[in-house]
C-alpha cells in the first residue's frame, strides 16, 4: 500500500499546481464574468503536456498515466472548474482515440489535441431528447458511396465550437436497437456541421457549450472510431474514465471551496474574534476537509485501478457521485461561512457555488452512477 | 500510489473474515442479549495473535503492521462489534501505549502477557465529571517517597470488569492543569482498587465497561508509564492510534449491515418484484456502498500513515469521524431496507445500528474530531 504519488506523478501535480496559481487563477473570475473561453490558457497546458496526460507519448501524449492526470485535474479544478473541464474533455476524447482509434486516426488526431494545434476535443452523445439514455439518441449515420452521412442534432457538448475532432455517436442500423450506434470522429470545420446556440450556463461559464447540428454532414469510411455497432462500448469505457475526470473536478472544488473558506474564517472579526474560533464555522471548516480527503482518496483509488489495468467502472462512479455530492455541501457551506461577501463576486465562493452544480450532472447524473452502483452490488455482493 | 491491500494484509483479512463467520456471527446475537463477555472467542484471538497485531514478535505480538490491525479490526467487528472493541483496547490502547512508553521492565511484565491476550488490558482516561476535557480529571496521585498514592474514581471503562492491568491517567500536579497529567500501570489486584457492576448499555452488549474506583492505591514509581506530567501526550498520541481501531470497528458494523440488506433486498419481494428492482433499494444500496468504500480509505490512509511513522492525529480524526457517522446511517438504513424485519432481534441490523451508535462517542466525540481536523486546518 502507498499513499504517495510517485515522483512523476507529484511532478505533473506540482507543474499543474504551479501553472494553476500563477497562471489560471488571476484570469479566472474575468473570464468567468464574460464567458470567455480562454485560448491562451489551453496552449499553455498544452506545452505543459497536460491535454493528453494518459496518451502514449509516440502520439505525442505525455504518457504519465491516470493518477498524474487525476492530480493534476485536482489542481487546475482548485482555481478554475470551466479550464478543468475543457481539459478534462480532451483528455477523454484523446484517451478514447487511443485505445479505439486506428493508427491513422491516432496519428491525426492525438498530436494535434496534446500539443493545442486543435484547442479541444468534443464528446458528443447527449441530444436534447437523449440524455442519461443515449440508447434513444436518433441522431443517425446512413452510408453514401464508400462513407457516411450524418444527420441528427447533439446537445450540451463541451467545446463543440472549438474541437478540432468530436466524437459522434449516431444509429447506423437504424433498427439494431443499441447494437445499431457507432462512434464517429468528425473534424471541425466538416461541411454541414453546424454550430448551434451557445448556452448561457450558469456556471463554468468560460468553459464553451454548444449545441451541434448534423445536415447531410459527409464523412469518410475510416470516420468510424472502433468497430461499427460498437459505438455504446465506445462511449461507456471514455465514460468510466471521464468519471475519473468529473471526481477530480470535484474534489479541486471542494479543496477551493475549504481553502477560502479557512483563510475568510481566520480574517473575519465576529463578537471580538475570528469566526475561526466558533465551533459553528470550525467543525464546517472539518466537515469539508474530511469531504475532500475522502473524494481525493476515492477518486485516486479509481485511477489507481484504472493504471493498473483492473476493473473500475463501479470504483469510478463511487469516485464521481461522492465528490459531486460532496462539493454541492461544500460550496454551499463556503458561501453560508462567507455570509454576505459570500454571494457577490469579490470572493471566489460564489462561482464555486455555481461550477459545483453541474458536477452532479454532467458526465452521468448522480442517478446514472447510483444505477450503475447498484447494478454492479447485485451482481457481485451479498 | 497503490491503494490496495499487499498479499499478507489480504491473508489477514481473509483469516479473521473466516474466524468472524464461524465463530463469532453465530453467537453475536446471544452475547447481545445476554450482555455476555466472550471469553471463548477472546481466547481464540490471543491464539490467531490478534491481541498484539501490530506488537513485535519478541514482545509478545503478532508483528503486523497497523493497516493489517485496522483490516483484522474491521473484520472481527463484522462478526461482533462488542468482541472487537476488547480486542480494540487491548492492541490501541493497551499494548500500544506500553510498547511506545513503557520501559524494558514494563515491556516485560505489562506487556508480553497482554500482546500474547494471556492477559487483558483496560485504558481509563474518563471520568464521571470528565470526558472529552480531559484536563478537568479529579483522580489524584500523590507522591510520597518513592510511591504514589492514587485516588479516584474513573468511569464507562471498556474491558474494566476482566481488566487484569489498568492504564490510568491521574493528576500529578493540578496546578499545570493538562501538563500535570501522568500515566500509571495499575493491576488491578492491588489494594484499595475496586470496580463497580458492569454498566448497561445499548449497543456492543458483548464488551462490557464499568465504573473503577481507586482509593488510596499505593503505586511503586516503576509503575508509572512515560515521565511525570507526559500524562496527557500518552493519551493523544495513544487515542490518535485508538481512533483508527475505532474507524475501522465502525467500518466492519456497517459492512456487516450492508451485506445483510443486500442479501435480504435479493429475497424479498413486493408490488411482483424482488425489492432490488426499485430504485428507491438501489440507491440506498448504492449510497451505502459508496459511504462504505470512502471510510475504508479513510481507515486505511491512517494507518498507512502510522506505519510509515508520520503524524497521523488529523487522519485519524477524519476516518473516526467520518466512519462513525457513516456507520450510524449505513446500519440505519440497513433497518429500513429490512422494513419491520429491521426492528427485531430476528434479523441482526437493529443490533448493528445500536451497536454503530457508541463508535461517535467513545475515544474522542465526533466533535472532538471535528476540533482536532479544524485545528490542522486552521494551522495550514
Amino acid at each position: 500500500m502507498d499513499f504517495e504519488g510517485t515522483e512523476t506523478q507529484q511532478a505533473v501535480a506540482s507543474a499543474a499546481r504551479k501553472f494553476a496559481t500563477e497562471r489560471a487563477a488571476p484570469a479566472a473570475a474575468e473570464a468567468d464574468r464574460k464567458s470567455r473561453f480562454p485560448e491562451e490558457m489551453i496552449r499553455e497546458l498544452g506545452a505543459l503536456g497536460l491535454l493528453a496526460v494518459n496518451v502514449p507519448s509516440v502520439h505525442g501524449g505525455s504518457e504519465v498515466g491516470a493518477v498524474a492526470y487525476a492530480l493534476a485535474v485536482m489542481e487546475i479544478a482548485r482555481v478554475d472548474c470551466s479550464l478543468a473541464v475543457t481539459m478534462a474533455v480532451t483528455n477523454m476524447v484523446g484517451e478514447t482515440i487511443a485505445h479505439f482509434g486506428t493508427e491513422s486516426q491516432k496519428a491525426r488526431c492525438l498530436p494535434r489535441l496534446a500539443s493545442a494545434e486543435w484547442l479541444a476535443g468534443s464528446y458528443g452523445l447527449s441530444e436534447p431528447q437523449a440524455g442519461s439514455d443515449p440508447n434513444s439518441m436518433t441522431t443517425r449515420a446512413d452510408r453514401r458511396g464508400d462513407g457516411w452521412v450524418l444527420n441528427g442534432t447533439k446537445q450540451w457538448i463541451t467545446s463543440g465550437d472549438r474541437a478540432g475532432v468530436i466524437i459522434v455517436w449516431a444509429r447506423s442500423d437504424v433498427g439494431a436497437g443499441k447494437k445499431g450506434i457507432t462512434a464517429f470522429l468528425v473534424e471541425g470545420g466538416t461541411p454541414g456541421l453546424h454550430v448551434g446556440r451557445h448556452e448561457e450556463k450558469m456556471g463554468i461559464r468560460s468553459s464553451s457549450t454548444v449545441s451541434l447540428t448534423f445536415e447531410d454532414c459527409e464523412i469518410p469510411a475510416d470516420a468510424v472510431l472502433g468497430e461499427e455497432g460498437h459505438g455504446m462500448r465506445v462511449a461507456l469505457t471514455a465514460l468510466d474514465g471521464g468519471r475519473i475526470g468529473i471526481a477530480s473536478q470535484a474534489t479541486g472544488t471542494i479543496r477551493a471551496a475549504l481553502d477560502a473558506s479557512a483563510r475568510y474564517a481566520r480574517d473575519r472579526k465576529a463578537f471580538g474574534k475570528p469566526i475561526a474560533e466558533f465551533q459553528a464555522v470550525a467543525f464546517a471548516l472539518a466537515d469539508m476537509a474530511t469531504a475532500h480527503d475522502s473524494a481525493r482518496l476515492m477518486t485516486l483509488r479509481a485511477a489507481m485501478l484504472k493504471e493498473a489495468r483492473q476493473p473500475f467502472g463501479r470504483e469510478a462512479a463511487m469516485a464521481k457521485l461522492f465528490a459531486s455530492e460532496a462539493a454541492q455541501v461544500a460550496v454551499s457551506k463556503a458561501v453560508q461561512i462567507h455570509g454576505g461577501y459570500g454571494y457577490i463576486d469579490e470572493f471566489p465562493v460564489e462561482r464555486l457555488f455555481r461550477d459545483a452544480r453541474v458536477q452532479t450532472i454532467y458526465e452521468g447524473t448522480s442517478e446514472v452512477q447510483r444505477l450503475v452502483i447498484a447494478r454492479d452490488i447485485l451482481l457481485r455482493d451479498g | 500510489m497503490n491503494i490496495q491491500l499487499n498479499e499478507e494484509q489480504r491473508q489477514v483479512r481473509d483469516l479473521c473474515r473466516q474466524f468472524a463467520d464461524s465463530e463469532l456471527k453465530p453467537n453475536a446475537r446471544k452475547w447481545d442479549v445476554d450482555h455476555q463477555y466472550p471469553a471463548d472467542a477472546v481466547k481464540k484471538l490471543a491464539e490467531m495473535g490478534l491481541m498484539g497485531v501490530a506488537i513485535p514478535p519478541e514482545l509478545g505480538g503478532a508483528g503486523m503492521d497497523n493497516v493489517s490491525y485496522a483490516v483484522a479490526m474491521e473484520e472481527i467487528s463484522r462478526g461482533c462489534a462488542g468482541t472487537g472493541v476488547i480486542m480494540s483496547v487491548n492492541n490501541s490502547l493497551y499494548c500500544d501505549p506500553v510498547n511506545k512508553f513503557g520501559t524494558e521492565e514494563q515491556k516485560r511484565d505489562f506487556l508480553m502477557p497482554f500482546a500474547r491476550g494471556e492477559r487483558l488490558g483496560a485504558f481509563a482516561l474518563t471520568e464521571p465529571m470528565s470526558g472529552s476535557d480531559a484536563a478537568e480529571m479529579r483522580t489524584l496521585a500523590v507522591k510520597k517517597g518513592n510511591e504514589y498514592v492514587v485516588n479516584g474514581t474513573k468511569n464507562f471503562i471498556t474491558n474494566g470488569p476482566q481488566a487484569d492491568v489498568v492504564i490510568v491517567f491521574a493528576m500529578t500536579d493540578r496546578s499545570k492543569g493538562h501538563k500535570g497529567i501522568s500515566t500509571f500501570l495499575v493491576p488491578t489486584s492491588v489494594k484499595g482498587f475496586s470496580r463497580g457492576k458492569a454498566d448497561d448499555k445499548v449497543g456492543i452488549r458483548a464488551s462490557s465497561s464499568c465504573t473503577l474506583f481507586f482509593e488510596d492505591v499505593v503505586l511503586p514509581e516503576r509503575f508509572r508509564l512515560g515521565g511525570e506530567g507526559e500524562g496527557f501526550k500518552v493519551a493523544m498520541q495513544t487515542l490518535d492510534g485508538g481512533r483508527i481501531g475505532i474507524a475501522a470497528q465502525a467500518l466492519g458494523i456497517a459492512q456487516a449491515a450492508y451485506e445483510e440488506a443486500v442479501a435480504y433486498a435479493k429475497e424479498r419481494k413486493a408490488f411482483g418484484n424482488p425489492i432490488t428492482q426499485f430504485q428507491a433499494i438501489q440507491f440506498m444500496l448504492a449510497d451505502m456502498a459508496t459511504e462504505i468504500d470512502a471510510a475504508r480509505l479513510l481507515v486505511w490512509r491512517a494507518a498507512w500513515m502510522k506505519d510509515k511513522g508520520v503524524r497521523h492525529s488529523a487522519e485519524s480524526a477524519m476516518a473516526k469521524l467520518y466512519a462513525s457517522e457513516m456507520s450510524e446511517r449505513v446500519t440505519s438504513r440497513a433497518i429500513q431496507v429490512h422494513g419491520g424485519y429491521g426492528y427485531v432481534k430476528e434479523y441482526d441490523v437493529e443490533r448493528h445500528w445500536r451497536d454503530s451508535r457508541i463508535t461517535e462517542i467513545y475515544e474522542g466525540t465526533s466533535e472532538i474530531q471535528r476540533l482536532v481536523i479544524a485545528a490542522n486546518v486552521l494551522k495550514g
